[in-house]
């Protein structure tokens, strides 16, 4: 008994021993000057995104003197709502965090995210999509983040369903509307799609095809762009397809939605090029029923679409390594190689351009039965229009969520109408009250 | 155990003589305020100094200055009673507070009423199985009320409940209980399964701690179980319902797992459902601590006076016998 003790207090003073001794040696590289080439750096990553561990250690491999640790996040909301407290807190903050798009506004007006536009970084501008690199400089010349990844839009649907009934891709959105209608009169218990109160960033998504662009910036004031022609187009033509009922009512993510997507009662889904992987992970029996085709289109002519997700690599303030966590970024966002490893281990779409094209070649495993899925989706990608995010895109999607939620329950073509409105206004109010100049 | 027990009496009365004032101050201020330590700075770190920096907060507001981005463009600047008034004035927060007050105006009076119901058939000299049910009514407590929500989220949502599957196979379509008009009743159901069996062990409790020679008594006059439950057993425990009432109010004006774990499956539950749910969004989803914080000193202030009236009210009726 005693002797176990004592072996036991060994045990942890040699613990404690070496929990100091890392805990120094950590701060020895911090104090250490970012400028000398063969200085040991250590930096901490804060990511969501699954196995980026792996990608990572590529360039722990290749780099011995810039060594990086992932450190796994819960999500998108809470690692920024723990970055906002460090950054408040003047200390614990990562050199690295994985941000999505539209949180760096409000990352950047809480002086957040480094400035990128004096380091290598700034020079991956070609790499990306226009309206990509737009979100991440938020049109200015400063460079807050390194694009990662992009969700752009497309229309999954269950092919087999649509063969049994006869019914052809819709291509356009009056089309979309047929379909959903033919796809209700055979089954009253099935529907082509859902419209979901939950889900801002996909209504975000769907605005943007419109060509809505919510916030912009005029001199020193910002401007909020909701209730206007593009997003009244939108939220009409859902509360339209709501208030007939050819279309659901009910939010997506729910125990409710994966049963109907297995039992084939959601016979198309809205989203984005991340999609395979909810699929398979939440209606695994349908694998080899599902095609992937572009989003039906307001104007056939134009093709466009919108943006559901995607993240970025930013820098934060508190890094004392600013500029070998840019050379990490810029790495992992534009290196062939990474972005061949982050498509293998992430499964993400990657918003750098030749890399996506060399890297997705062979379709995801669930789409096998589709060679030509990564050219749909890749196709898609070169039409999503540019959008601005501002600083309070929480705001604006939490009204979303309550308004939404309020008209998709009415069933009512005019309470979506008045939903944008009232999105609208708490938006204005909201910037109006924390002192923001608005236009 | 039985060495610590000290008769009280005359004799330690006498022994406090002002010649011992020295031993005195150890043993009557010095240990005893040793004793307590851990509890004062436990409540000061982790109650009282929370409480004041709220406070602190709820007078301040951000300031934005220019597009906001970037250093220095955001400050903490000094509101006054602005965020107290936005909050009281604020008609989401109304409608949170008259929705709460609905929900426990339907809860308490049930929840009670189911508790006592079984504390009583329990305490009956007739009851069978007594243990097995005390501990059955009893479990739903212990099950967190955020699991317990998702379990019946999931028998309220039509396409995949059990209630729902069976109806239909007999041809009858029953309403959903996630919807806008009944959601209340969905929210009440889950709070009563988890509330009854806490509240339920309590009046047992106090059911037990009643002297047999009453109900001897009361027998021995011809009282029946009914009368007896009636006339002895309540009156008896009333300090202990009036206990129960007051958590039971204080419960329901922070009622904030159940919905919140309900929301994202159906349209009809608001981020402002309850008036808890306010303060989280404001908190986190809007980034707005400041006006959290006035709320959430409202909320807290509203608590007090509405416990403290409801005490003062039925004190006297409840524990008039122990004065």
């Amino acid at each position: 008994m005693r002797k176990s003790f004592r072996a036991g207090a060994v045990a942890m003073l040699a613990a404690a021993a070496m929990l100091t001794a890392g805990c120094s040696g950590t701060s020895g590289t911090d104090a250490g000057s970012a400028n000398d080439p063969n200085q040991k750096v250590e930096l901490t990553y804060w990511a969501w995104a699954p196995n980026l561990d792996k990608v990572v250690e590529v360039w722990n491999e290749k780099n011995p003197n810039i060594h990086v640790t992932v450190n796994k996040q819960d999500g998108g909301d809470p690692a920024v709502t723990k970055l906002l407290t460090a950054v408040k807190a003047g200390s614990g903050a990562p050199d690295l965090i994985q941000a999505e798009y539209q949180k760096i506004p409000t990352l950047v007006a809480a002086d957040a995210l480094a400035d990128l536009s004096g380091t290598e970084a700034n020079e991956t501008k070609s790499h990306f999509p226009e309206g990509v690199w737009d979100s991440v400089t938020l049109g200015g010349d400063a460079l807050y983040a390194v694009p990662q990844d992009t969700g752009p839009m497309v229309f999954y649907y269950r092919a087999d369903i649509f063969e049994k009934l006869g019914l052809s891709v819709p291509t356009t959105w009056d089309e979309y509307a047929q379909a959903a209608k033919a796809v209700h009169a055979a089954d009253p218990e099935a529907y082509l799609g859902t419209f979901s109160s939950n889900d801002a960033g996909w209504f975000t998504g769907m605005a943007q095809q419109a060509g809505a662009s919510w916030w912009g910036v005029d001199g020193d004031a910002w401007s909020v762009n909701i209730d206007e022609d593009p997003t009244n187009k939108v939220a009409e033509y859902w509360g339209g397809l709501v208030e007939e009922g050819t279309i659901d009512n009910k939010p997506m993510y729910t125990p409710e939605w994966n049963t109907a997507l297995n039992t084939g009662k959601q016979v198309g889904w809205l989203s984005a090029a991340w999609g395979p992987g909810v699929l398979s992970g939440n209606a695994g029996a349908t694998a080899g029923l599902w095609k992937v085709a572009p989003m039906p289109q307001w104007d056939a002519s134009k093709p466009s679409t919108g943006n559901w997700g995607g993240s970025s690599t930013a820098v934060t303030t508190q890094s004392k390594n600013a500029e070998a966590a840019a050379k990490f970024a810029t790495w992992l966002n534009t290196d062939p190689e990474a972005v061949q490893a982050l498509v293998k281990e992430t499964g993400v779409y990657p918003a750098d351009n030749a890399g996506a094209k060399s890297a997705l070649t062979a379709a995801p495993e669930f789409f096998s039965h589709q060679p030509d899925f990564y050219e749909v989706v890749a196709d898609a990608a070169q039409n999503v229009g540019s959008f601005t995010y501002g600083p309070n895109v929480n705001v604006a999607f939490n009204a979303y969520n309550d308004q939404f939620a309020k008209a998709a329950q009415a069933k009512q073509k005019s309470a979506f109408s008045d939903a944008v409105k009232s999105m609208q206004q708490v938006t204005v109010e909201d910037l109006k009250q924390t002192g923001f100049t608005v236009k | 155990m039985a060495m610590t027990v000290t008769k009280p009496g005359p004799a330690a009365d006498t022994a406090a003589g002002p010649s011992r004032r020295a031993k005195n101050f150890k043993s009557r201020v010095l240990i005893p305020y040793a004793m307590l330590a851990p509890g004062i700075i436990l409540f000061l770190v982790f109650m009282a100094a929370p409480i004041v920096y709220t406070l602190v907060l709820s007078f301040q507001k951000k300031k934005v200055s220019g597009l906001g981005l970037g250093k220095g463009s955001q400050s903490q600047v000094f509101a006054g009673f602005e965020n107290y008034v936005s909050a009281l004035t604020d008609p989401e927060f109304l409608g949170s507070v008259l929705r709460v007050l609905l929900y426990g105006l339907i809860l308490i009076p049930l929840m009670l009423g189911f508790a006592l119901l079984f504390a009583l058939l329990l305490d009956s000299r007739r009851t069978r199985a007594g243990s097995f049910s005390r501990t059955a009514i009893f479990l739903p407590y212990a099950v967190p009320a955020v699991i317990s929500s998702l379990l019946w989220g999931f028998l309220y949502l039509p396409g995949v409940s059990p209630f729902h599957f069976l109806a239909r196979q007999f041809g009858v379509a029953l309403p959903s209980l996630l919807d806008p008009n009944l959601v209340t009743f969905a929210i009440c159901n889950i709070a009563l399964w988890g509330g009854v069996g806490f509240n339920m062990i309590v009046m047992y409790t106090s059911l037990k701690a009643v002297p047999s020679e009453i109900y001897e008594a009361a027998k021995l006059d011809g009282c029946s179980e009914i009368q007896t439950a009636l006339r002895i057993k309540i009156p008896i425990i009333a300090p202990s319902l009036v206990m129960t009432a007051l958590f039971s109010m204080i419960a329901t004006l922070q009622v904030f797992a159940e919905p919140t774990t309900l929301r994202p499956l159906a349209n009809s539950l608001s981020t402002s459902w309850s008036p808890l749910m306010l303060v989280y969004r404001d908190a986190f989803t809007r980034n707005d601590v400041y006006s959290a914080a006035a709320t959430s000193i409202v909320i807290a202030a509203a608590t007090f006076i509405i416990s403290f009236l409801f005490l003062r009210v039925v004190q006297k009726r409840a524990f008039g016998q122990e004065n």
